[in-house]
């Protein structure tokens, strides 16, 4: 096993400061938080500015597909800005789930190429309609939804993201046909996509109803299979970087207040009590960068190791951002506690993304397999 | 521009051909030990990036591991570098860095042979992570100073030659201000060596009582009252000492548990598979941040991530030898050896469980509390103001203590 590179490139570096540059300007806290008191999933521009003028959405899929080529080293730089951001747009579910699955179909078939160009160049937003705990590695729940013989799916699938403004839902089906992947457009008689009021604002969920929706199947069977467990496996892995991004943030502000406010003549943040908490949140920041950036190249250079690294990244890099967020309320005092300040917007992203795509309990269940560490028998 | 320096630089090729050389003129199998290190350390091949004369051949210090290799591969032997820490990766530095032509010409090649060996007099009972506030006396008597006072936790002390002892010279100047570094003779009378024996029942340390120990102002190290400065070379270089090579997965005190578990199927337990698998997670991560920290020293990069290194290791260690006690059940109730020993070498992974857990008790301790390695990150990396300090301008001697 070659050594795994940990650290950003130059062109990384170039990448972080374009998004964030981008993000700064167009995707403030009070923007972001505007955002989710209107009645649009996602903000539109900042999205169009990000995925498909920025190209963004595209990293993943090859130059011949219409993509950029590039690897999930870079796809987790823009996923570090967008956590630092709370930034409100469908990456994760368009720009690596959906596309992931696709990658994991046939390319050279051309209705699976034309999908991955349309969501490479960002014009398009796609999701995989599944709930979002979903972990990889563990058994695929039972498809809900039932594929017919005429080309159509019924059923109910409830906890997806990025399906409210999606044009392409990627759905797994089993039916007469047999276990399959298929693409359903969003827009079609049949298709029904219900908003739940969802804890994170920030990152909406929605239930999908189909009912005899036209559907076309990408993939079949187990092809179909290792296409979504690939794709699990990414957003898993890519997903701690943006919880990484998240945690930054929250021990960034919370060290800016704390030493801004003064309390019985002092800054507070010249308290021991407090002091010894952020230096510790750093401690914990420093590993779950390593563990993120480990998850990220082995994903990039389709490491043996890939099953280990992603397990370690969801189960530290999910717990560090959520202890980030929480202790961020508490170092703000009252403050924290309003819906004014963009704290509440973190903790409840921080919390929503700990339980998507696997809790740390459930990575770590599977590293006991992974790491051969079995659990007592009996 | 080049300056003269580059112009003679040595590179690995040109320190092939001179260990070589040394190797020709004394080939390992028929020279003595002591005669080989001793040729070695004339030869400028001991530490390349010391100044030539004093062991070395002003080459880059990274050029260290080629004349290593190749002297590794030649069979030739080594200074035990494990035996002499003290004096090389301490007193040494401090050495070059204050001494006088005089102090280096004399202490540093018999320092780097191994014949005489360092111990570090710097700690006391009152004065532990506050050691500024360190209250032994050196007072001014003629030519030379007369020391009095005890220092506390002193590796190698009943074995040293040398000390690097800091002192106070001054009590009515504050306390930063008023202490001078010295070289301290161990075999003058006034010097008492006494195990300190430790939770473990062993004494890897000493305490030393200094009682009218003399010393001549020729083995001061910098200028008198400039002690403080001086130490903090020692300091630093000890957290560069700290680091080390790459460490594989499962390296270290997870490994040993890891092993127990899996050959142990009787012991296991579902409340310390939760708590296994957790600290499994963390040391894995914190070797990640281990390796990220060595890529970013390679690239020239170091980052303040260095200190996060010492408090992960140390917590890791002493929950994961907590839980292999736990893991063992009545074994865990036993204890190898609780005899007055003097190890040697200390392996923070050796013995036996019992022990593991005991001595790691030390490593949230040893080398910077973990609390005051939280206030360096605190106020160093985070940038949060310092409590306020009352002792800072206070003459030494009006101290509550």
């Amino acid at each position: 096993m070659s050594t795994p590179d940990l650290l950003y490139s130059e062109a990384e570096d170039d990448l972080r400061a374009a998004v964030r540059s981008l993000l700064t300007d167009r995707c403030p806290a009070p923007a972001v938080l505007a955002q989710a008191e209107s009645d649009r999933p996602y903000d539109p521009a900042v999205w169009r500015a990000l995925g498909a003028e920025m190209g963004t959405a595209g990293l993943l899929v090859p130059d011949k597909l219409g993509g950029q080529g590039a690897t999930a080293r870079e796809v987790a730089v823009v996923m570090e800005e967008l956590g630092r951001a709370v930034a409100p747009v469908p990456y994760l579910t368009s720009a690596v789930l959906a596309v992931s699955a696709l990658l994991g179909c046939d390319t050279d078939e051309d209705a699976v190429a034309r999908l991955l160009r349309e969501l490479a160049g960002g014009r398009t937003t796609g999701t995989l309609v599944l709930p979002l705990p979903g972990t990889p590695g563990e058994e695929l729940p039972p498809a809900t939804v039932r594929s017919g013989r005429e080309g159509t799916l019924s059923g109910e699938v409830r906890g997806v993201a990025g399906t409210l403004g999606a044009e392409l839902l990627l759905v797994p089906a089993d039916g007469p046909g047999g276990y399959g992947l298929y693409a359903v457009t969003a827009t079609d008689p049949g298709v029904t996509v219900t908003a739940l009021t969802s804890l994170d604002l920030t990152r909406p969920l929605a239930t999908v109803t189909l009912d005899r929706a036209p559907a076309r199947r990408v993939a079949e069977a187990d092809r179909a299979r290792s296409a979504l467990r690939r794709a699990l496996l990414t957003g898993a892995g890519l997903l701690a970087s943006e919880q990484l991004g998240v945690a930054e943030w929250c021990l960034t502000e919370a060290v800016r207040h704390t030493r801004e406010r003064h309390q019985f003549g002092r800054p507070i943040g010249s308290f021991q009590a407090l002091k010894h908490r952020m230096a510790a949140l750093w401690l914990e920041l420093v590993s779950a960068r390593a563990a993120a950036r480990h998850a990220a190249d082995a994903l990039a250079t389709d490491s043996p190791d890939i099953e280990v690294a992603v397990a370690v990244a969801q189960a530290y890099c999910g717990e560090v951002a959520v202890h980030a967020a929480e202790e961020c309320v508490q170092l703000h005092g009252g403050i924290g506690m309003t819906w004014e300040h963009p704290a509440h917007l973190y903790l409840k992203r921080a919390k929503s993304a700990e339980i998507a795509l696997g809790t740390p309990g459930r990575h770590r269940q599977l590293l006991a397999g992974l790491v051969d560490l079995p659990a007592p028998t009996g | 521009m080049t300056t003269a320096r580059d112009r003679t630089a040595v590179d690995a090729p040109e320190l092939r051909r001179r260990v070589r050389a040394l190797l020709d003129a004394h080939p390992p199998a028929d020279t003595g030990r002591l005669d080989f290190l001793r040729a070695r350390f004339d030869a400028g091949l001991a530490w390349v990036h010391y100044p030539a004369g004093l062991g070395g051949l002003d080459a880059p210090r990274s050029l260290q591991a080629v004349v290593d290799a190749e002297l590794e591969a030649a069979g030739a032997p080594d200074n035990d570098p494990r035996r002499i820490g003290i004096g090389l990766g301490m007193a040494a530095p401090t050495i070059l860095g204050f001494g006088t032509d005089e102090q280096r010409a004399r202490l540093l090649r018999p320092l780097w042979t191994g014949e005489e060996v360092w111990c570090q007099l710097f700690s006391e009972p009152g004065a532990g992570s506050d050691l500024a506030a360190l209250g032994t006396r050196a007072v001014r008597d003629g030519d030379g100073w007369v020391v009095d006072g005890q220092k506390v936790w002193t590796s190698s002390a009943h074995l040293a030659r040398w000390a690097i002892l800091i002192a106070r010279t001054d009590p009515d100047l504050p306390k930063h201000r008023g202490i001078t570094y010295f070289v301290c003779d161990m075999t003058d009378p006034g010097v008492e060596v006494r195990p300190l024996r430790q939770i473990t029942g062993e004494a890897e340390f000493n305490e030393v009582f200094l009682t009218g120990v003399r010393i001549p102002d020729s083995h001061r190290l910098g200028e008198v009252g400039e002690g403080w400065r001086v130490a903090q070379t020692t300091l630093m270089n000890e957290r560069v000492a700290i680091g080390g090579g790459r460490i594989p997965r499962e390296g270290g005190m997870v490994g040993l548990v890891a092993t127990t578990w899996r050959d142990r199927p009787e012991l296991r337990t579902h409340d310390l598979h939760q708590r296994l698998l957790r600290l499994w997670v963390d040391a894995e991560a914190a070797r990640l941040a281990g390796e990220r920290l060595r890529q970013q020293l390679a690239l020239g990069q170091p980052g303040p991530e260095g200190s996060a290194m010492k408090l992960a290791f140390a917590r890791l260690n002493q929950e994961l030898s907590a839980l292999e006690l736990e893991l063992l059940g009545e074994e865990g109730l036993g204890y190898d050896d609780w005899t007055l020993r003097r190890p040697e070498h200390v392996d923070f992974t050796g013995r036996e469980a019992g022990y593991r857990y005991l001595r790691a008790k030390g490593n949230s301790i040893e080398g910077g509390t973990s609390e005051v390695l939280l206030n360096i990150i605190a106020e160093r990396v985070l940038g949060l103001p310092p409590e306020p300090r009352t002792d800072k301008d206070l003459p030494w001697k009006d101290l509550p203590r």
